[in-house]
């Protein structure tokens, strides 16, 4: 069976040679087995692109039957969940900005008077557009809910205020993205996830090869302490980070014509402890790892969910409570609406602080974790 | 540091590895300036006692001073004042020779580097070359810029495990006549090897196997404590006569040198009458010679692997 060309005996030896190390090398192996099934029920149940139950606020100077049924109307529709009743323009403009609601909808005062005189008032609704495609589904159901939601109070005498045209008329915003453009809100959530792959693959590259390398013996060997180790190892990619985010404003700034509203100072601020943040989970993992390829397995392990369950490719509103949870645990979420925030709604501290806090919790739970698990010994 | 004190100075030094005992209760005392040699078969425990030693590894029981320093609870200042030489080149193979010696330099905080960086070069012989990137260096001249690597910071002592694996036998006598400068100037130096002719150099030996010490003393006393009888044969077809004897009670072991065979014996009269038959043979021709520090440890890991497996 020795050919010349092909033998079944070489190819054989060289077939089984590589189970044998596919079985011995077992993260991978479990990797293997083990991501496609957490990616199948993670991201086949969690992942929906037709988001409902979106927080809206609604502002009502018309305590009528009317208002109340539109409102009602509303959240009948799925697509809305009213979670506040706000009395001024103030509130309504800082919930959007926080992100705290998607919707505002403000009902005049004089709105019954003049549905009653058959005037077709005005009805304001304010949806935050910087991310699209978690809206249009929502204001589509809107407009269906014109033509039918106030036909049950309008009977007898206001009977003829059922047909067409529709008895008021809605007016909407799409804030901070007027022109539903989508490279608007997806330009800067690539900065993020650019980051986030670039930075926690770079370092726990950089420090699983000098195990394997064997330097790493060398080093230890060596005063030099971990704290040292750590950041020394961290600062280049910070830096590296640095030059990735002006490549990405430029071309976003040039090519894409995304507003920059907000300061660029605080974005460059806030993307230090972003990058703190996915660096030291890459310290984290290559202090797991055993070899380069193993490292990076894990930054995917990573890298995936982020990217699925930040919110960057689906509505982050459209998944379930529980995904909506383990997503608020990434930087990257965080990160996303605090850029989207700076960029296109112009945020300043203030608003952002909501979304600062946890992605520096993050970083303190990585940093301690890294610095525990990265030993002075080869114990 | 007081000079009378041992440098190195460990007691029951023991530590497994998932439930295998790589050493078990070692001690060790080495004096000031000496070059003590640390022999054993692969897998004996070398590297693993190297390691406790400078604080690379916390030892499981057992417990000592190096330099001074207890081992367990001040391997900073231990990581200071020793230089430790892996057994595999662990430098940076992509930095230059220069590059690798700075970054040395700085860590271990090396007062006025740059002239230390440069009179390393130069007694390296490598201040021409010294861009060129360390992993296109051959294995001798690895080793010799990992050996100034680890002087680079002026250690008292110095661990080099294995230094001369698969260096040519020229690299590795200037690499013996710059270890025995080194004592001469009072650095301590403990050095693991497998050749016998560099166990002859050092001042002081010990024998590692299966984790434990079996002999120490310098290279005559460790021969004259194995009471190890040899005699060297020479004649016809020897391997024939190997075969033979060393199926006799009395015989521990028969090895071939060239053209010649040396057989030995624990008990100098049992081998006198196991080969008293073969000596009246006219075919081979028989002396008495002197054991070597090789036919010693060879019968000690026979004798080990008895007592101990």
């Amino acid at each position: 069976m020795i050919g010349k060309y092909f033998s079944w005996v070489r190819f054989w030896a060289v077939l089984s040679k590589e189970f044998i190390q596919m079985r011995r090398d077992r993260l991978t192996f479990a990797m293997m087995v083990g991501i496609p099934l957490i990616q199948l029920i993670l991201f086949g149940f969690a992942i929906n692109t037709d988001p409902k139950n979106l927080p809206a606020a609604v502002l009502s100077a018309d305590n009528s039957e009317f208002s109340r049924s539109f409102v009602r109307g509303m959240e009948n529709s799925g697509y809305f969940r009213v979670v506040r009743e706000i009395t001024t323009e103030a509130q309504a403009e800082r919930m959007l900005a926080v992100g705290e609601v998607q919707f505002v909808v403000t009902i005049p005062e004089d709105f019954s008077r003049k549905l009653q005189r058959g005037e077709r008032p005005v009805l304001l609704v304010e949806a935050d557009a910087t991310d699209p495609a978690a809206t249009s589904n929502a204001i589509a159901a809107l407009f269906n809910l014109n033509q039918t939601v106030l036909n049950r109070d309008l009977q007898g005498s206001l009977g003829h205020l059922q047909n067409t045209p529709p008895p008021f008329e809605l007016r909407i915003h799409r804030r901070y993205n007027a022109e539903v453009v989508t490279q608007y809100n997806i330009v800067p959530g690539l900065m993020g996830v650019i980051l986030t792959m670039t930075m926690v693959m770079m370092t726990a590259l950089a420090v699983t090869r000098e195990r394997e390398r064997g330097t790493m013996e060398n080093l230890l060997a060596t005063p030099v302490r971990p704290v040292e180790v750590m950041i020394g190892k961290i600062l280049p990619y910070i830096i590296v980070g640095y030059i990735q985010v002006t490549l990405i404003l430029l071309a976003a700034k040039l090519f894409f014509e995304v507003p920059m509203l907000g300061s660029l100072v605080l974005l460059s601020l806030v993307l230090i402890l972003f990058m703190a943040a996915n660096l030291s989970v890459g310290f984290t993992f290559s202090t797991i790892a055993r070899n380069q390829m193993q490292a990076m397995q894990m930054t995917f392990f990573f890298f995936l969910p982020s990217l699925l369950l930040s919110g960057f490719m689906f509505p982050f509103r459209g998944m379930p409570g529980w995904a909506q949870a383990l997503g608020e645990a990434f930087p990257l979420t965080h990160f996303l609406r605090i850029v989207r925030g700076i960029l296109l709604k112009g945020n300043g501290v203030t608003e952002i602080t909501p979304n600062l806090w946890p992605i520096g919790l993050f970083l303190l739970v990585a940093a301690i974790i890294a610095l525990n698990r990265y030993r002075e010994t080869l114990d | 540091m007081n000079t009378n004190l041992d440098v190195i100075a460990v007691q029951g030094l023991s530590k497994s590895f998932d439930g295998k005992r790589a050493v078990d209760g070692f001690s060790l005392n080495v004096k000031r300036g000496r070059i003590f040699g640390f022999l054993g078969p692969n897998g004996s425990g070398k590297t693993t006692t190297i390691r406790m030693l400078c604080g690379l590894l916390t030892p499981d029981e057992g417990q000592g001073t190096c330099l001074g320093y207890d081992i367990r609870s001040e391997t900073a200042m231990i990581k200071r004042h020793v230089g430790y030489m892996t057994q595999h080149f662990s430098l940076y193979e992509d930095l230059s020779i220069r590059e690798n010696l700075d970054f040395i330099a700085r860590v271990y905080g090396v007062k006025d580097r740059q002239t230390a960086v440069e009179r390393s070069l130069k007694r390296l012989g490598l201040s021409n070359r010294s861009n060129q990137l360390a992993g296109t260096l051959s294995g001798g001249w690895k080793q010799r810029l990992a050996l100034a690597a680890c002087l680079l910071h002026e250690p008292q002592l110095l661990l080099l495990d294995e230094p001369t694996a698969g260096v040519d036998p020229k690299a590795r006598r200037d690499f013996w006549e710059q270890i025995h400068d080194l004592a001469a100037h009072g650095i301590t130096v403990l050095v693991s090897t497998h050749y016998m002719d560099e166990a002859e150099r050092c001042h002081e030996l010990a024998y590692i196997a299966y984790g434990k010490l079996l002999i120490q003393g310098t290279a005559r006393e460790v021969v004259e404590q194995s009471h190890l009888t040899t005699w060297s044969v020479e004649g016809e077809d020897l391997t024939a006569l190997a075969a033979e004897l060393k199926n006799r009670s009395g015989v521990d072991m028969v090895v071939h040198f060239g053209i010649t065979l040396h057989v030995s014996g624990g008990n100098a009269q049992a081998l006198q009458q196991a080969i008293a038959h073969y000596r009246e043979d006219a075919r081979w021709h028989w002396s008495p010679a002197e054991p070597g520090l090789e036919d010693v440890f060879i019968k000690m890991m026979d004798q080990a692997r008895d007592n101990f497996r």
